[in-house]
């Protein structure tokens, strides 16, 4: 950081070096809430005339990369179940393969394999294979759980980077920072893209990420319209084609599947000189995670009305419970903390204007 | 990224174009003449990681335009251009060559963009260049990695790690080179030649040669690969030289820096706002001349004439958010007596020189915006703005020595970039652009910047004629 403090050619290239400009010294919050602030576009580690093998040897996506990680283990709550991000890869698979053989084997156990393995029509379809309190109970706990250990651990990195809980509320500044979100400026780092996967600078990681992330919402969109239709307007499931919760499923988990793999594809592909070899496995284990849900609920759809459908509604379902125990210790936690650097940055920077 | 084996490489086949080095002006002319039509093969010495010589250091270029962009905030014509060049130089320059840069840099920036180059906006922090210069998104390196993407995509064939060693010229025309690479000597023949492997200055017995002892103090901020070979190649073929072996861009660093590359980072700031003395504990020029950009570039010279090439910059809590941090942190102390002993100074003469200097400070309106006024009275020398007198501890002390950027000491080229011998004639198929002849328009002194210019322009100029040369 004092190197690049001294050097500054990558200043507009993101908000990082910006912020760091902002600064003389750095301290143990500025480093964690800079690290949060990157976006991992690597532009600055190709065009560093530091980078190995110079001497300095300095490669800042790596630093802050390793930093992020940090960040994510010390705000993991409840802290006993830290060893689940420490070797998340393992963790996703296992919790994943245990959470489908679990629902899978309930299901045969309490619906027997007759109805698992025959075909549905018409409403309640899904119900007569996974009987209707079993569906929306656990997962609505565990919906729950989620949401309020994310908020938990948020917490934890705001007051981690001496954030006061009113500043999180500052009118401006989530606007700018949900502006910055919605658009991934800085996936493009200083406009022309991400150095991804090799030293040509390219879109592709950016629109990628747009997919997981539009598709994400489309799904939550999907689930949430789907619950409204059960729960308030008593329409239950399966939906028409045509329905809103379809076809909003439909598009966001296609564009999952291809947001997903293409991301898998890149981490593949890439120099993995600037990226952190500790968080390889949290980040592929939470795109697969998101793939295979996505491509099981297409799969579902696809074969709704086929006699597969019980197994691969058990199998789907399994898949998302995988998903929902895992997000709050993986990757996923991304989401919250970079948000929250981008509030931070947004408060810095109209403070600069002001 | 580019295929860099040898086996990739034909070292067999003839070439239209040899370009020796790879940093910008090697590159721009590599590229001006593959898209002139001619077949390009460019060897650099350096590594892959390494290479571009002193550009991967660079952040901007200055240049000519009739209006602002998006890049630049106003105009810059060839008559303020020019200006600006005749002073810094003090008139060593040869004016036909100086102009001829700054029309052919009339508006560069598009060509340079096309071939894949990235401005950042203007920016702050920047303000004293942000109308005259364009500065690259991420620096040099970025411009440096776009353009050998470019180079590659057009067909150019390039070779790392290859050493120039000697040219074969006979009756006056370049006939081939003699490389090595990878532990395996070649000879390569081309129809023309673009010599721009940069200046001497990593070459410690030539500095030596020319600066004597006190080189042995230097500290060289570019690459460790510009040794100057080819340059004398030429002059031992019977070029013609221009510049004196002893001018070079040398500017007073942290002499805590690496002995080579160590680029930016080891630039320091503080001297205007401070006093600077040498190891006598002395001060031996006025800080406050003028501002910093303006004045960094005569403290490498000034600091090489003290003895042991060292000084020390000293400030007080007063001064020191004033300017750009640098790398290496500052030495602490809460009297000048401890400065003094942490900066090795005798603390007597060290006190006087405080002294002295405090006494002579007159009340003034500070402000490091601009040229204050604020200057001390019956000290010699004197200190012209920005003087305050050092009084509120901590001091802070930073250690300089003289950083080489390049040295002046080149070929002499002719309008057409074709390296002129010493009777008069120029070498019909011998080119040169870059370092290693910017001392034809570069005598002395240095502006920001200015070296990309002359770099980019004679590096198309040489590009294009080798090509003529070749195809015709």
């Amino acid at each position: 950081m004092v190197i690049c403090n001294a050097c500054r050619y990558c200043e507009g290239f993101c908000a990082v070096f910006p912020a760091m400009e902002r600064r003389r010294t750095f301290e143990d919050r500025d480093l964690k809430y800079l690290a949060n602030l990157c976006h991992n576009c690597r532009d600055c580690y190709y065009a560093c005339q530091y980078a190995p093998p110079h001497e300095y040897q300095l490669n800042v996506p790596r630093a802050l990369a390793e930093l992020r990680l940090e960040t994510y283990r010390d705000a993991i709550r409840p802290g006993f179940l830290l060893g689940l991000m420490k070797r998340n890869g393992l963790a996703v698979a296992l919790i994943t393969v245990l959470s489908i053989i679990t629902v899978l084997l309930l299901t045969i156990v309490f619906s027997g394999p007759p109805t698992v393995f025959s075909a549905h029509l018409g409403e309640n379809a899904f119900y007569k294979v996974i009987p209707y309190g079993f569906m929306v109970i656990p997962i609505s706990v565990l919906a729950l759980y989620l949401i309020i250990t994310l908020l938990i651990e948020l917490n934890h990195f705001w007051r981690e980077t001496d954030g006061k809980p009113a500043d999180f509320a500052d009118f401006r500044a989530n606007g700018l920072a949900i502006r910055d979100a919605l658009g991934l400026k800085y996936l493009a780092g200083g406009g022309h893209g991400c150095n991804y996967p090799d030293d040509r600078f390219s879109h592709i990681r950016r629109w990628l990420h747009h997919f997981v992330f539009y598709g994400f919402l489309l799904c939550l969109a999907s689930t949430t319209i789907a619950a409204i239709y059960d729960h308030v307007l008593h329409w239950s499931a399966p939906y028409p084609i045509w329905s809103w919760p379809v076809m909003s499923g439909t598009v966001g988990g296609v564009a999952l599947v291809v947001g997903t793999g293409g991301l898998l594809n890149l981490k593949r592909k890439m120099d993995s000189l600037p990226a952190s070899p500790r968080s390889l496995g949290m980040d592929v284990g939470f795109l697969a995670l998101l793939f295979f849900s996505s491509l099981s609920g297409l799969l579902l759809l696809i074969l709704r009305e086929t006699p597969a459908m019980g197994t691969l509604l058990a199998i789907h379902l399994g898949i998302v419970v995988g998903l929902f125990v895992t997000m709050p210790y993986g990757k996923f936690v991304h989401a919250g903390f970079r948000y929250a650097a981008l509030v931070k940055n947004a408060i810095e920077s109209l403070d600069e204007e002001n | 990224m580019a295929s860099t084996g040898p086996s990739a490489v034909d070292l067999a086949q003839i070439y239209d174009v040899l370009v020796i080095g790879g940093g910008n002006a090697a590159l721009c002319a590599a590229m001006t003449a593959r898209e002139s039509g001619a077949t390009v093969l460019l060897l650099e010495i350096a590594p892959k990681e390494f290479r571009g010589g002193n550009s991967r250091h660079t952040r901007n270029l200055r240049y000519m335009h009739e209006s602002a962009n998006e890049h630049l905030t106003g105009p810059y014509l060839e008559d303020e251009f020019w200006e600006d060049l005749y002073r810094v130089t003090e008139g060593q320059t040869n004016e036909k060559l100086a102009r001829l840069t700054i029309r052919k840099s009339n508006n560069v920036g598009v060509w340079m963009s096309k071939q894949g180059c990235m401005f950042q906006p203007a920016m702050r922090g920047t303000l004293h260049l942000s109308r005259t210069n364009g500065f690259f998104l991420g620096g040099g390196k970025a411009l440096i990695n776009a353009y050998y993407a470019t180079a590659f995509k057009l067909g150019i064939k390039i070779l790392y790690d290859a050493e120039v060693l000697d040219l074969k010229i006979q009756d006056g025309r370049f006939a081939s080179a003699s490389l090595v690479t990878g532990h395996t000597f070649h000879r390569v023949q081309a129809r023309s030649v673009v010599v721009a492997s940069g200046g001497f200055q990593a070459n410690l017995k030539w500095l030596k040669e020319s600066w004597g002892e006190p080189a042995d103090n230097f500290i060289i901020r570019g690459t460790p690969y510009n040794k100057g070979r080819l340059l004398r190649v030429l002059i031992d073929q019977g070029a013609k030289t221009v510049g004196d072996p002893r001018q070079c861009h040398a500017v007073a660093i942290d002499a805590r820096a690496p002995k080579f590359d160590g680029g930016i980072v080891t630039r320091l700031d503080c001297v205007p706002f401070s006093i600077v003395v040498n190891k006598l504990a002395r001060r031996f020029y006025d800080e406050g001349e003028d501002f910093w950009p303006k004045r960094y570039a005569i403290w490498g010279r000034l600091v090489a004439r003290q003895p042991d090439q060292i000084a020390y910059s000293i400030i007080d809590s007063k001064s020191i958010d004033l300017f750009m941090p640098s790398v290496f942190p500052p030495f602490q102390g809460d009297s000048i007596t401890e400065m003094a002993t942490k900066l090795a100074l005798d603390p007597t003469d060290l006190n006087q020189t405080v002294d002295l200097f405090n006494q002579a400070t007159r009340p003034g309106k500070f402000n490091p915006a601009v040229m204050d006024g604020c200057m001390t009275a019956g000290l010699e020398p004197p200190k012209s703005n920005w003087a305050r007198p050092l009084d509120t501890p901590p001091f802070y002390g930073y250690p300089l020595r003289p950083g080489i950027t390049f040295t002046y000491l080149g070929v002499t080229v002719n309008e057409k970039a074709q390296v002129v011998m010493q009777d008069g004639q120029p070498a019909p198929n011998i080119f040169a652009a870059g370092e290693i002849m910017a001392g034809n328009i570069l005598g002395k002194g240095y502006m920001a910047g200015f070296g990309m210019t002359i770099g980019t322009v004679f590096g198309r100029i040489a590009g294009k004629e080798a090509a003529r040369y070749a195809i015709a």
